[in-house]
């Protein structure tokens, strides 16, 4: 199981060599095997007497991070979906993407966002889950932005990632918290501790942070500003990621979780509120749209609407239908982008102005869409699956007796009336992405190119899945009984079986079918005469506004406040810093009383000692004020003599010897350099600069000073240095100690020094070397 | 002793300091020398001064000074060397191809 995970991952490394040969054989036929074979791995698992299986492979031990594999029925169906889909996409991509793009980078990101949703939905471990939830938005963000040149690609890919991400973190907080909470990352662990989780203090927040995580990933309002941006995607793309797999990664989170969680009313109010709020807004904002592709995003944003007020309701009968839409959906949606995508190819077109009355050209493509989009439409016809899990979500809304007070009551009685409008205008585009494609007057001279059937070979995978369509809505029991009945039950808790059935009798969820079927026709027809209401609402008010002011100006003071600290001046930068380590450091020292002063422990006071410090201190000063350039030099030799006889008294011989070599190479050394250098100048910035820095200096030496006595006054530990006595002959072999543990005790120490000197001759070497190339040039 | 070397100590890096904020690179390359020369001091004080005899093994003494902080220091000090001759030469590059050593007309903001 863990391969099938990794398999993406490992043959996205051989794709960049693969793809050199795609002039030959194009790099998605080695693709589209990968997810075949994942599926036909995992399809074994399907039937009757199906039983959760669990896997643990390690990973991280050390930070209780595990590969912990969970597959359950809610996993297997989005397994399926991801590698079955997946294949499809795959091998249309083949026909879709010609030869001359970059495939390489291509089935990269998409092999490597197939393997992080495969991930996501085995994961029991909830820090592997949020890992792999990650990948799927950088993968996302990568795919989005896969036609770069395109101001609009990396638009898309940016809102994306900033709205996903947010969402992310999000999610990690939520998981962080409900993991310290029970002590466990295994979410099946933190299930059977509900009660902890559900009667800590933090719950709301918890609830709050997974719901955002969930929302922002599955578009849900008001999050769903990024679906249609993400459309920029090459249309392959739009059909896997932002349609069939990953916007619903937030469903199956909350499916995931949805035991646990639906104890709370809180729960239902806002998921269900969120959900239908999203429906509504989606599928009346898709007839709007002018793309293809825009009323398909506005149309997937508003399906996930209803799929998430199901699971919002918690009911069995509604967790039954929001598992059975999710599969549903990605057979009429994947199908109905995979048109777009053929329109677009063949006409290069996607405006729906332009478009009209391609029935006649396309008359495969057009057969396939009259058939998803009808499906989508929940038409009643016994040969479409969107007809079923629609009429099941108007019985769950009707039939939904919770013992609710409040607002949550409130809520209960308006949602079949809101599931009804929503499905009225859910019906109305279907129409029309149907209608004003295919029918009507066709004008084929103001279209790109001329108008003809697409290859066979881009046909099969909308084939395929409009082929679900039929097979699902004519045999649903060939899927309920091995398959959708374990999924159903994962997501409830506790077993949850029905039978589909296509006719009910006059319920009133049938009712509710015809009311959408007669309203929906008619506001089709009168589409003209209302379309203006467009104009007051939304408007000119809209998220993206929002959004795009919250970007604009996020970027905008972030600049301002780089730039106020930022100038390109190295001593303020120096300055800032010092200035950060002086008042950070006092701070502690003044607020934990490090400061120390211990008279007792003291060698006793020299004179010839003072004379040193005192002429030291003089020359340290005279670098300062020295007008010339040969003075200040030497008289900064005159601090390292000094300091070396400092040494020599204070019993360090091996000290005195280096630094006398050293100080007297230095000195040579600025001599020599010095002739090249302008000489000094005085100092004739202004005052305020001077005692600026001067207090700075001072308060750096200050500081320094009292740490230094700190640290001799206030002994914490016992020094390390008597091992080094003890073991200098026995272990070293030699007398002089400082030698031994130079080159002995701390010999690679050593070998790293000489390194670092070895890097610095060479570099002084090129640096000299330089100016004989430069002269040549 | 101790607390006259540590103001020793702590002069040596305010002078080294006040020159590495100057504009003229020679300076700030004198600069950095007085810091190391501070560190070093630095790191010698936090021991104990002139207790014991140099830490070389000798029969018949068993009081040595610490030897750990000379290890330390000797290291240091060759570093400084590596470090203060590249800065020398750098700041000669650079002087001579911009045919300035101001800091501040030596900054390069605008190729952001």
């Amino acid at each position: 199981m863990l391969l099938a995970v990794l398999l993406p991952f490992i043959i996205a490394i051989f794709i960049p060599f693969l793809s050199k040969w795609k002039h030959k054989l194009h790099t998605g036929f080695f693709v589209t095997a990968v997810p075949v074979v994942i599926f036909i791995y995992f399809a074994r698992f399907i039937g009757p007497g199906f039983e959760p299986v669990e896997r643990e492979y390690s990973w991280i031990p050390s930070l209780d991070m595990n590969f912990l594999f969970y597959l359950d029925g809610l996993s297997l169906l989005f397994i399926l979906l991801i590698s079955g889909i997946g294949s499809l996409v795959a091998f249309y991509s083949i026909y879709y993407l010609h030869k001359s793009e970059q495939l390489g980078h291509f089935y990269v990101y998409f092999l490597l966002f197939m393997g992080s949703m495969l991930g996501i939905v085995l994961s029991d471990n909830v820090y592997v889950l949020y890992t792999f939830w990650e990948f799927t938005s950088l993968s996302s963000f990568l795919l989005i932005g896969f036609w770069n040149h395109r101001e609009g690609s990396r638009y898309g890919a940016l809102k994306s990632m900033l709205i996903t991400v947010f969402g992310g973190l999000s999610l990690l907080g939520g998981l962080v918290f409900m993991s310290g909470i029970t002590g466990t990352a295994s979410i099946q662990e933190m299930m059977s501790q509900q009660e902890l989780i559900l009667n800590h203090d933090f719950f709301p927040l918890i609830l709050t942070l997974i719901l955002l995580g969930a929302f922002t990933k599955s578009a849900q309002f008001p999050f769903h500003i990024w679906l249609p941006d993400a459309m920029e995607a090459p249309t392959p793309v739009s059909a896997y990621l932002h349609s069939a797999t990953m916007v619903k990664a937030g469903i199956f989170l909350v499916a995931r979780f949805l035991p646990m969680l639906s104890v709370s009313e809180w729960f239902f109010i806002i998921v269900s509120a969120v959900g239908i709020a999203t429906l509504c807004w989606g599928s009346y904002m898709a007839v709007r749209q002018t793309d293809l592709k825009g009323i398909l995003a506005f149309s997937t944003i508003s399906q996930l609407g209803m799929i998430m007020a199901m699971l919002g309701f918690g009911t069995k009968a509604a967790i039954f239908a929001a598992v059975f839409h999710i599969l549903n959906h990605a057979t009429f949606k994947g199908s109905l982008f995979m048109i777009a995508g053929i329109v677009d190819h063949e006409t290069g077109s996607r405006d729906i102005r332009k478009l009209g009355g391609l029935m006649t050209f396309l008359p495969i493509t057009a057969t396939l869409a009259v058939i998803a989009s009808f499906s989508m439409a929940g038409v009643p016809f016994p040969f479409l699956n969107g007809f079923y899990s629609k009429e099941m979500f108007f019985d769950a809304a009707v039939t939904m007796d919770l013992s609710v007070t409040g607002i949550a009551a409130t809520l209960q009685t308006l949602f079949p009336y809101l599931a009804v409008l929503g499905s009225i205008f859910t019906f109305v585009y279907s129409m029309y992405f149907f209608f004003g494609t295919f029918r009507g007057k066709a004008n084929i001279d103001e279209l790109p190119k001329k108008p003809h059937e697409a290859p066979v070979g881009m046909l099969v995978s909308p084939a395929i899945l409009v082929l679900g369509v039929i097979i699902i809505g004519l045999f649903p029991d060939l899927i309920n009984k091995p398959f959708i009945e374990h999924a159903a039950s994962a997501a409830y808790g506790s077993e949850n079986v029905k039978d589909i059935y296509y006719w009910h009798g006059l319920s009133p969820a049938f009712i509710m079918s015809i009311t959408v079927l007669v309203f929906g026709t008619i506001l089709y027809l009168s589409i003209p005469k209302w379309a203006s209401i467009y104009n007051a609402v939304p408007g000119r008010l809209s998220l993206n506004t929002f959004y795009d002011g919250l970007v604009e100006r996020t970027e905008r003071y972030s600049t301002i406040i780089t730039n106020s600290y930022m100038n390109g001046s190295l001593g303020r930068y120096v300055r800032l810093i010092l200035v950060a380590i002086v008042v950070v450091t006092f701070g502690t020292m003044a607020l934990t009383g490090g400061f120390t002063l211990d008279f007792g422990n003291l060698s006793e006071v020299t004179l010839h000692e003072v004379l040193i410090a005192v002429v030291m201190v003089i020359a340290a000063i005279g670098t300062i004020i020295a007008k010339n350039r040969i003075a200040a030099i030497l008289i900064l030799g005159v601090v390292g003599y000094g300091l070396a006889m400092l040494f020599v008294l204070y019993r360090a011989p091996d000290l005195a010897l280096t630094q006398l070599i050293v100080e007297t190479v230095t000195v040579a050394l600025f001599l020599l350099v010095f002739y090249h250098l302008p000489n000094l100048e005085p100092h004739n910035e202004s005052s305020l600069t001077k005692t600026m820095n001067l207090i700075i200096s001072v308060g750096f030496g200050l500081l320094m000073t009292m740490v230094a006595i700190s640290a001799h006054s206030h002994k914490m530990f016992d020094s390390m240095s008597s091992y080094f006595v003890d073991n200098s002959y026995k272990l070293g072999g030699g007398d002089n100690i400082v030698n031994v543990i130079l080159v002995d005790f701390r010999g690679l120490d050593t070998l790293f020094e000489i390194a670092v000197l070895g890097i610095a001759a060479m570099a002084i070497f090129a640096l000299i070397r330089l100016r004989g190339k430069n002269k040549e040039e | 002793m101790e607390i006259i070397m540590a103001v020793l100590a702590g002069t040596l890096f305010t002078t080294g300091v006040y020159n590495l904020l100057q504009k003229q690179l020679l300076r700030i390359v004198i600069g950095t020398a007085l810091i190391s020369h501070g560190a070093h001091l630095f790191i010698l004080t936090m021991g104990e001064l002139k207790r014991g005899a140099p830490p070389i093994l000798t029969d018949g003494i068993d009081q040595y000074t610490d030897p750990l902080p000379q290890a330390l220091i000797l290291t240091s000090i060759v570093i400084s060397f590596g470090v203060t001759s590249l800065l020398l030469v750098l700041a000669y590059r650079a002087s001579k191809i911009n045919g300035t050593d101001n800091m501040e007309q030596l900054r390069g903001n605008d190729y952001e």
